[in-house]
């Protein structure tokens, strides 16, 4: 399978199954719509004269064989083989975790998908020693994996910071004995960071989400405090100080846009002028029917705001400035193994989300979900069943995703948004997939750009 | 080449062959959750 499209003045042909990643003059583009193998010895006469019309013959004989060596190098038209590796995860160990510390929260988002943090469930915190059972759970459940991941996530996670910090301190005295290492990453919308909770999480946290949306405005029509007023001023020092603070350690500030701000563009360059250089700012998820909603009417306007993005961060790195903007990263050199690939997130399967109650969901956004609910922490309970059902939600499982040409670079979306939108892990979920797909393609031609220059 | 660049050396053929080790970071796709996107992590071996 190859996927090919014009973008930035580039046309760019992608070999799905190897990765390969080619720029190509406009006859090798308008050939690839002629040729598949089984190629010939020569190029066909019936492709040479269609072709001749608008380029000469020799260019077009010469241009049919790159193709072929490409093919016989296995970069183009590769085939696809790895349905067979599909099944090797199934029995993997659980090795993250994302810990629900606070079913509450000192702000009320109005797009927020735990309903203001409780999840409908009520208000709660989680107690220490669910918290230490959590973490037996994840040294008793991980295996052979040495690595073990353990976010803080809410509601607010600063509103139980104490124990927060209890349960860092326990999972540190008892990774040794289990021969594993914690990495502990944290997301906060910032309102009650103080010095100290700083320094506890620039020492501990190997990663840190800063909750903000952009532009002032923008951030506070969206992120309200309890009494209404908007957050930005609050928080944007403590992020600043933290993130002075943290040396090279990983961060992201991190914003959500909404059908109110399709310029998000002008957001990102908000946080990057205010001093930020790991910015993420992501398409709102939740129900078509609300207001803020993204939906099919948006998608023109959210492909040239990417469009538009790419162009201003070239131009920003060609004055000297540089800024990671998460969504377009991509390493197209280094990136995970194709096994990897075939299930990105290991939602119900080597990562789990467990609540203030010690209830076990297969990730933090099947929280609340009843029939989810995989088992109990306190109680000891693991439905191996359903574990298994999340390792069989791969790309082979999933009808749209098996002949998507986005599948290894996506690893079949979302199980929770494919749940939520579509009733079903295994149906993907179309705005998404445009959205992601849209992203892709234009990260891939900023790559281009860096590589070959600027083409228009 | 004259008519085709290719952009990147790596192969996901080869990959598949030595991997599956389970030593890089969990990912979440989803636009909730900024841990990290599969195609722009790093193979941890
Ligand atoms: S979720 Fe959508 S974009 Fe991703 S692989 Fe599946 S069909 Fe493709
Ligand atoms: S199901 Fe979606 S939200 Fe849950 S971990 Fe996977 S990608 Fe993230």
């Amino acid at each position: 399978m190859i996927h090919k499209y014009k973008l930035g003045g580039f046309n760019i042909v992608l070999d799905v199954n190897s990765g390969g990643v080619h720029v190509v003059d406009d006859l090798t583009y308008d050939m690839l719509d002629n040729v598949e193998p089984p190629f010939e010895e020569e190029c066909p006469e019936k492709i040479v004269e269609k072709l001749s019309r608008f380029y000469e013959k020799d260019e077009i004989m010469s241009c049919y064989d790159e193709i072929v060596e490409l093919y016989n190098d296995k970069i183009l038209f590769s085939e696809d083989d790895y349905e067979k590796y599909a099944k090797y995860s199934i029995a993997s160990p659980v090795k993250a975790m994302c810990l629900n510390i606070a079913h509450d929260c000192n702000l009320r988002c109005k797009y927020c998908f735990a309903s203001t943090g409780d999840f409908g469930k009520g208000r709660k915190l989680m107690t220490l020693e669910t918290g230490k059972n959590a973490i037996d759970f994840l040294l008793e459940n991980s295996g052979d994996r040495q690595n073990l991941e353990l976010d803080f996530f809410g509601g607010e996670p600063l509103m139980n910071f104490d124990v927060v910090k209890q349960i860092v301190e326990y999972a540190r005295s008892r990774e040794g004995e289990f021969g594993k290492k914690f990495r502990f990453t944290i997301t906060t919308n910032g309102l009650l960071l103080d010095d100290d909770k700083i320094d506890f999480i620039n020492k501990e946290m190997s990663n840190v989400v800063l909750s903000i949306d952009g532009r002032k405005e923008v951030n506070d029509y969206m992120r309200l405090r309890v009494d209404g007023t908007g957050c930005y001023d609050r928080i944007l020092p403590k992020f600043k100080k933290l993130v002075a603070q943290r040396g090279d350690k990983e961060y992201y500030v991190r914003g959500t846009f909404t059908k109110y701000n399709l310029d998000f563009s002008e957001d990102v360059f908000s946080l990057y002028n205010e001093g930020f250089d790991q910015i993420s700012v992501e398409p709102v998820v939740g129900d078509s029917s609300e207001e803020y909603a993204l939906t099919e009417k948006e998608i023109p306007a959210v492909f040239a705001e990417y469009e538009k993005l790419a162009r201003r961060i070239i131009n920003n790195e060609k004055q000297g400035g540089k800024f990671n903007f998460f969504h377009f990263m991509l390493d197209l050199d280094q990136g995970p193994c194709a096994i990897k690939r075939l299930r990105g997130c290991g939602c119900g399967n080597d990562y789990v989300a467990i609540t203030p109650d010690g209830d076990i969901y297969p990730c933090h956004q099947f929280v609340g979900i009843e029939e989810y609910k995989m088992g109990n922490i306190d109680e000891g309970t693991f439905n191996l069943e359903m574990k298994k059902e999340f390792a069989n939600a791969h790309v082979y499982s999933k009808p749209e995703c098996r002949k998507c040409w986005a599948k290894f670079y996506c690893s079949g979306g979302c199980n929770a948004n494919n749940y939520q939108y579509m009733g079903d892990i295994h149906k993907a979920h179309k705005i998404s997939c445009e959205l992601e797909k849209k992203r892709l393609e234009v990260a891939i031609m900023m790559k281009a750009v860096r590589a070959f220059g600027e083409q228009e | 080449m004259k008519h085709i660049k290719t952009m990147n050396k790596a192969n996901l053929k080869e990959s598949a062959q030595k991997g599956g080790c389970g030593k890089c970071q969990a990912s979440c796709q989803s636009a909730c959750k900024t841990s990290c996107t599969v195609a722009n992590q790093k193979c941890e071996r």
